[in-house]
């Protein structure tokens, strides 16, 4: 507790860095699963084979995308990408593709699992493809989708410490530095942090969904149909 | 006035839902297409609105060609109340029944006025105005799908086994509203339904439809009952199993109506 005191602003600094690095992964990843993922559920109702083959396709390469181990990953990108050494531009390319690989499955089974009834039933109220996609469709695949955002985040802020093996300063810096000189406080203290800093990003997306999807609750409480 | 020529559809896997099915929906008149699962009701019912694109034929209300208008705005023009009521379980009932006027363009505040005026009409408490769908009963769901689908005060309503997924009682409850509606509002009404019972209850005229969209029999319920057209329809509507067929026993000095086997059926009065 007082070697975390007298080092307050190297924890404050770690934390932030820790804090922006995930925040910028996640938001980035979920930017680019969005589209992908909804175009592997769109071509996957489509009535030609080929448009329902590329959909599974698309699905496959974000499963075999978490497959790479997240090392080599690190150690690969800078070169592969012509990038500085201890960039942080390259832990977060690696860190987003993983966000990326998780959320892309998630966001097509989300936008699967809504209801074809009030789909239909959209429709034949009167919404045009593009409103009833963005009023209708989104919003009701938005539970599903919150859960597996939450996952990411998890994942992704957990993750983010072994950039600190590549040289790039954040909490995970603490394991490193506290492992080198044997120093316990110092690994206990990172993995406090790294735990908050987890658990605030997961309150703020339950939060959000509330605030968001207020009817979900509902729902679920009254058991739907 | 809703008009079928010689319509017919296929479906891209080659199953024929309905061939050379022809019909005229007089205005103001409610017409129940009666049929087993099969029969191509469903499938008639939603290329009046454009839900289901016809291979062949025309269908024509008020004299227009149905295809040659933009389906989106014919939707906002065309009531229509599905089984399950299809509310959209993230807004709440009131939201649910502005949707198409809000698609219209009708600004929030007079949306909102029409839908709680709407709402009244098919007798839903005001205090269930903001639940979400999930927080009503079935039948109370039911009611805010007739209301949505009479917002918009539509000429056509178009109605696909509304009351199929509800138990009987509340059934016979939103039937009696159904005509009470029918005989306020006027609205030229197609109902689909498997239910003859229900098609006899609510329809001025009645199409029994066969296997494949083939009419067995059009015509008002009396008709129908006094002089079914073949042996389907007998069977169909109950002529068969004895059930229609009834007669007056004296019992007890009470007359009584029993059906063939003698089972009551009601008093006469």
């Amino acid at each position: 507790m007082n070697w975390a005191l007298a080092n307050r602003d190297l924890l404050v600094e770690l934390t932030w860095q820790h804090v922006w690095v995930s925040a910028v992964c996640i938001l980035l990843g979920f930017a680019l699963a969005l589209p992908v993922g909804w175009f592997a559920y769109a071509a996957n109702r489509s009535p030609r084979r080929p448009m329902r083959q590329l959909s599974g396709g698309v699905l496959s390469i974000g499963s075999i995308l978490y497959t790479i181990p997240s090392l080599p990953l690190l150690v690969i990108l800078p070169s592969l990408l012509g990038l500085p050494w201890l960039s942080v531009l390259s832990i977060v390319i690696a860190l987003t593709v993983y966000a990326f690989a998780i959320m892309v499955r998630s966001v097509a089974d989300a936008l699967r699992s809504v209801p074809p009834m009030v789909l239909d039933s959209a429709t034949a109220c009167g919404y045009s493809r593009t409103q009833r996609a963005l009023t209708v469709t989104l919003p009701l695949a938005g539970p599903v989708m919150l859960a597996s955002l939450r996952v990411v985040s998890v994942s992704t802020v957990s993750l983010l410490s072994i950039g600190a093996l590549t040289g790039v300063r954040n909490l995970g810096s603490l394991f490193t530095n506290g492992y080198n000189r044997d120093f316990t406080t110092e690994i206990a203290t990172g993995i406090v942090l790294t735990v908050i800093v987890a658990l605030v990003f997961d309150a703020i997306i339950v939060a959000s969904g509330r605030l968001l999807m207020p009817w979900s609750r509902v729902v679920r409480a009254g058991g739907g149909e | 006035m809703i008009e079928f020529r010689s319509v017919g559809k296929q479906f891209d896997d080659g199953t024929r839902a309905v061939s050379d099915f022809n019909l005229v929906v007089p205005s103001h008149a409610t017409v129940v297409l009666v049929g087993s699962s099969g029969s191509g009701k469903t499938t008639l019912l939603r290329s009046i609105n454009r839900m289901v694109e016809p291979t062949e034929g025309q269908i024509l209300i008020d004299d227009v060609d149905v295809a040659t208008q933009n389906p989106v705005e014919l939707r906002r023009s065309i009531g229509y109340v599905m089984q399950h009521a299809g509310l959209l379980p993230h807004r709440k009932v009131i939201d649910n029944v502005a949707t198409v006027l809000r698609l219209c363009g009708i600004p929030k505040k007079r949306a909102l006025d029409r839908s709680a005026e709407v709402l009244g009409t098919v007798g839903l408490d005001s205090s269930l105005y903001t639940k979400y769908p999930s927080q009503l009963s079935g039948g109370q769901r039911q009611r805010v799908g007739v209301a949505r689908g009479l917002a918009n005060d539509p000429n056509i309503l178009l109605m696909d086994e509304p009351f199929g997924a509800v138990d009987p009682i509340v059934r016979a409850e939103l039937q009696t509203e159904m005509l009470r509606l029918q005989r306020e509002l006027e609205k030229t009404t197609v109902f689909v339904t498997h239910d003859i019972e229900e098609a006899f209850a609510l329809g001025d005229q009645v199409v029994i439809l066969k296997k494949g969209g083939e009419v067995a029999q059009i015509g008002t319920p009396q008709e129908i009952l006094a002089d079914p057209a073949d042996d389907f329809v007998r069977s169909f509507v109950g002529l068969e199993r004895g059930q229609r067929t009834l007669r007056i026993e004296e019992k007890d000095g009470q007359r009584i109506v029993v059906d063939e086997y003698g089972r009551p059926a009601g008093v006469l009065q």
